[in-house]
């Protein structure tokens, strides 16, 4: 069996882009609004500078000796490890209780919804607090038979350091807040992908990590992004478990040391705005992964509607959108 | 069994072996009786075209068959086996309901072409065809691959391999679900108003692949509003109205010598 891939145009099919035109001479239609804007905003930001430059208090000299400080630098290091460990704790966890949520099974349903529920609903300070003296409530980790005898045991000071408490004190929290962001991106997804994925015989979770999460993730990300950001600053409340290395931790320390507290402030912002640009990087090429196949603007292969609209050319005729749950 | 002399398909003259069957089949969403007593019987090799005015229950007969929807009384036979349910009633009576697995695997048997294509939006074409063969059958990549190009291929798309769904027009997405389909090698392929989402040139394209599909002996059920299709293609045509199959047989019988007056009515308005 054998059609032609590529039928010929037919007469009333439009001229090749490559026919001569005369591009129109245009002259740009006048827009005073955006020239007044522009001298108001110049104003305002040459008054900024002067008062950046001028004021005595910000203390610029401080600002340069400590901004690459080892405490400091060792206290980015530490804020970024808290951001990146609770984030891959709370999506795997936020990923579970979506899926979970989806469930038929009511059990599932239930706890995933307990979940969300208690970590949500308590502030994180709190939470961060308690994990802090969990050691103190759970001093130890039994594992054997109900009143029976025991298998194993640890003490849960030996294991659950400042530092781990932080991370899944910051990861449950978080956990909570993205399993509703996921369990909206995964309904995001068409019925109709786990109709085809299912007449084609796969599993059910097949259907989920092949068909389903991999165009869940394109509404994921941005809000992920988002998450990952308010992690990064919400890190800077781990001294309530106490943990004391981090970058806000470090940096009111040395102030406290040399009663400025100004520039050391401008400091931690400084670093905090580095990294947040570090992280819309990530989102970025992240965004630009899970869009491929989606975006007509920026497709991954650089053809997009183009191509499409040349398919469509090249089959004589303008099609209505046939794939509208594609278009968002 | 052929009635189209143009249509002559290696062996299906003496192909008698019925592949789908279905018993009594009634379906009912709340109150909604959408499926009345509907007997029908395919055998291989044989193209059934359910014709009908919409919201007469064509799509969700069709549904039934590949077990997307469930139904609420009677029996589904694909090769003389009960689909959905294990093939002898408990001794109470009751039928034993497969598991999800169970149920894949039938259907893994049973290709499905959509009204809306759903092609993968995130696979390419190649990986749209790749996808069943290697996550169900287990093929190796490489093999997947080759099968995946050669039915591409077939449906005339060999050129549009790497391309994403959006770079393709609603034709060419079709031939691509098609392709994705065979790639299972179906013994039965379901299509579901295959052209009524495609603008009225590009319908040629898809139904020279079924006519094609249909010449080499695949046994077929299609949904269409396509009279010229079922009167060139079909072994038997099916006249479905309010749930109830009204009026079977041959295109001469249904389409040109409607006896019931409904039949009349929906020709008159199709045709």
């Amino acid at each position: 069996m054998t059609i032609t891939p590529n039928p010929a145009p037919s007469p009333s099919a439009p001229p090749p882009a490559t026919e001569r035109f005369t591009p129109i001479r245009a002259k740009a239609a006048p827009r005073p609004g955006t020239w007044v804007s522009a001298v108001i905003a110049a104003l305002l930001v040459l008054g900024l500078i002067w008062f950046l430059v001028t004021n005595p208090v910000l203390e610029w000299g401080t600002v340069a000796t400590y901004l690459l400080d080892v405490k400091v630098i060792q206290g980015v290091g530490w804020t970024l490890l808290l951001t990146v460990l609770s984030m891959v704790l709370g999506t795997v966890v936020a990923l579970t209780a979506a899926i979970m949520r989806r469930s038929d099974n009511p059990v599932l349903r239930g706890v995933s919804w307990a979940y969300i529920f208690i970590f949500r609903g308590i502030p994180v300070y709190t939470q961060l607090v308690f994990w802090g003296l969990f050691t103190v409530i759970v001093p130890k980790i039994v594992i054997g038979v109900p009143f029976g005898p025991e298998l194993l045991s640890f003490s849960t000071r030996d294991l659950l350091t400042a530092f781990w408490a932080a991370v899944i004190g910051l990861g449950l929290n978080e956990g909570a807040y993205l399993a509703e962001i996921i369990r909206s991106g995964l309904n995001s997804v068409d019925k109709g992908q786990t109709e085809a994925s299912k007449a084609l015989g796969m599993s059910n979770g097949k259907i989920l990590r092949r068909i389903i999460v991999p165009q869940a993730m394109r509404v994921i990300v941005p809000p992920l992004g988002n998450e990952t950001i308010g992690m990064l600053k919400t890190t800077s409340l781990v001294l309530a478990v106490p943990f004391t290395l981090d970058l806000t931790f470090a940096t009111n320390g040395i102030a406290n040391k040399l009663f400025t507290p100004i520039p050391l402030l401008i400091v931690a912002a400084l670093w905090y705005l580095a990294i947040t640009s570090v992280l819309m990087v990530g989102q970025h090429f992240l965004e630009k992964h899970f869009g491929r196949g989606f975006d007509d603007r920026t497709p991954a292969t650089g053809r997009g509607r183009r191509s499409r609209q040349a398919a469509v050319n090249s089959a004589g005729t303008t099609p209505q959108n046939p794939l509208p749950e594609v278009e968002l | 069994m052929s009635q189209n002399p143009q249509n002559p398909a290696p062996g299906r003259a003496r192909a008698a072996r019925t592949v789908i069957q279905l018993d009594g089949v009634h379906k009912s969403f709340g109150d909604l009786h959408v499926l009345k007593d509907c007997e029908l019987t395919v055998r291989s090799g044989e193209v059934a075209v359910l014709v009908g005015p919409s919201g007469s229950g064509k799509s969700t007969l069709l549904r039934c068959i590949n077990q997307l929807e469930e139904p609420s009384a009677g029996r589904v036979l694909i090769d003389d086996v009960v689909q959905g349910y294990a093939p002898d009633p408990l001794p109470d009576g009751r039928w034993q309901k497969l598991t999800s697995a169970q149920i894949a695997a039938q259907r893994s048997r049973i290709g499905m072409v959509f009204q809306r294509f759903h092609l993968f939006p995130h696979l390419t074409a190649l990986g749209n065809v790749m996808e069943a063969p290697v996550q169900v059958r287990g093929l190796p990549k490489a093999a997947a691959e080759k099968k995946a190009r050669a039915l591409l291929d077939r449906v005339g798309l060999a050129d549009r391999a790497d391309h994403y769904p959006s770079e393709l027009s609603g034709g060419q997405q079709q031939r691509v679900a098609i392709a994705r389909a065979l790639a299972m090698d179906p013994e039965l392929m379901l299509f579901d108003e295959p052209t009524s989402a495609l603008d009225p040139e590009l319908v040629s394209e898809v139904l020279t692949v079924l006519k094609d599909l249909a010449a080499d002996g695949m046994t077929m059920v299609v949904v269409t509003h396509e009279m010229g299709f079922a009167r060139e293609v079909a072994d038997q045509v099916v006249f479905m109205d309010e749930g109830r199959i009204l009026e079977r047989g041959t295109p001469e019988q249904v389409i040109d010598h409607p006896e019931s007056e409904r039949l009349q009515g929906f020709l008159a308005s199709v045709l």
